[in-house]
């Protein structure tokens, strides 16, 4: 299309309707979108990086803690998590399918499951993150954690039975081995939160976008020529399926 | 319009068979029960290195299939590769360096805890440092 084309009104030309005027074809529209999609995954991936890494080198450094501070994390819920997970991706994944044969109220369930899957997953993630809390198994930082090298927080009643365990780990201890120990269980607990809470807040971001989605859809916006939102919004869902792929063993299932 | 043989249907983009999708997905959460059942056994010193085995395979799954990649653009799989190349390069470098300064590491740990005992707090005093302590949070 050359620049001299004065017609910038006419919206009755001769292109497909959802092909954008800087691009020729639907199909470079299509894979320039798509280009777009994986240079921001590989950002994302990048991101989640430095906290693996950070990880990488305490576990390295000391193992014993990642051992014992893995024993307070409730291997079901995990597990229940991941599966949860990996069924909204299947989700995501057969959303494309209808919307790219323009199977619009198929996809609109699979969106709608894929999200019910996302409330789920934040769902337990809540219970398990106010367990922690409520029992003090906080980053070091906190004035709500035991581990709190300045006055650790003694917790009561029912929320006690995780600290009498960290007492019972560390009873046998000389003073400064105690010390070191409570202040890396810390670190455990701030790499967890860290890792898990990054990992949560693109959960949030993911059910935004699958809403937006959602919300289209019923519109009916979605065809074969069509579905290229549905196509990135699944691949970001299927990013954050397999970061988590990679959180369940690396802070679950630590034997 | 020439339509590509393989092809379930015209237009953009690779139209995945439910069938495929839904084998992916079986695929998927038996891996998972195996990682559990794996991670409470003692596999005398390879359980990360299972659980890993596991993890990638289940990543591979996804990437390959859920993302398209077996059927996308090569130059995609590249980037993505390529990502994980450079976690690859930022990890390798930062634990050999981590493992390179160990001693120091402990040697300066063990006297920041010796110093924080000898000293139990430098900035504010307080008579109860040191003891089992209160509740100071809430």
């Amino acid at each position: 299309m050359s620049s001299a084309h004065p017609t910038a009104d006419a919206h009755g030309h001769d292109h497909p309707k959802h092909l954008a005027h800087h691009y020729d074809t639907l199909e470079q529209q299509f894979e320039g979108n798509k280009l777009g999609m994986w240079a921001f995954l590989l950002t994302e991936i990048l991101f989640f990086s430095g906290l693996f890494v950070a990880y990488s080198v305490l576990r390295s450094n000391y193992p014993e803690v990642f051992e014992f501070g893995s024993k307070f994390l409730n291997t079901t819920l995990g597990a229940t998590n991941t599966i949860v997970l990996l069924v909204s991706s299947f989700t995501a994944a057969s959303a494309v399918r209808n919307a790219q044969l323009g199977e619009t109220s198929k996809l609109k369930m699979n969106l709608f499951i894929t999200l019910l899957c996302a409330s789920a997953f934040m769902g337990i993630k809540y219970v398990e993150y106010s367990h922690k809390y409520h029992a003090g198994l906080l980053w070091g930082g906190n004035a709500h954690s035991l581990f709190n090298p300045e006055a650790p927080y003694v917790p009561h009643g029912d929320h006690a039975t995780d600290s009498l365990v960290v007492q019972e780990r560390i009873a046998g201890m000389e003073v400064d081995e105690s010390r070191m120990f409570m202040r890396n269980m810390g670190r455990f607990f701030g790499v967890y939160f860290c890792l898990t809470g990054l990992h949560g807040i693109h959960v949030l971001i993911g059910m935004v976008v699958i809403t937006w989605l959602l919300r289209r859809a019923s519109r009916g916006e979605f065809g074969p020529d069509n579905f290229t939102a549905v196509d990135l919004g699944a691949l970001y869902w299927h990013l954050v399926d397999l970061i988590w792929i990679f959180l369940f063993p690396l802070l679950y299932l630590i034997a | 319009m020439t339509v590509h043989a393989h092809d379930e249907h015209h237009g953009l983009g690779h139209v995945l068979p439910v069938s495929t999708l839904a084998k992916v997905l079986g695929a998927l959460v038996a891996l998972t029960v195996l990682t559990v059942i794996t991670g409470k056994m003692d596999l005398y010193g390879f359980d990360l290195a299972v659980a890993m085995i596991i993890a990638t395979t289940k990543a591979v799954l996804v990437a390959l299939i859920f993302m398209h990649l077996k059927y996308d653009r090569g130059f995609h799989g590249f980037i993505f590769l390529g990502s994980l190349l450079f976690v690859g390069v930022f990890l390798a470098y930062t634990m050999t360096d981590t493992a390179q300064y160990q001693g120091d590491i402990r040697q300066f740990n063990q006297q920041s805890v010796a110093e924080e005992l000898l000293n139990p707090l430098d900035d504010e005093a307080d008579p109860g440092a040191g003891s089992p302590p209160g509740n100071e949070g809430h």
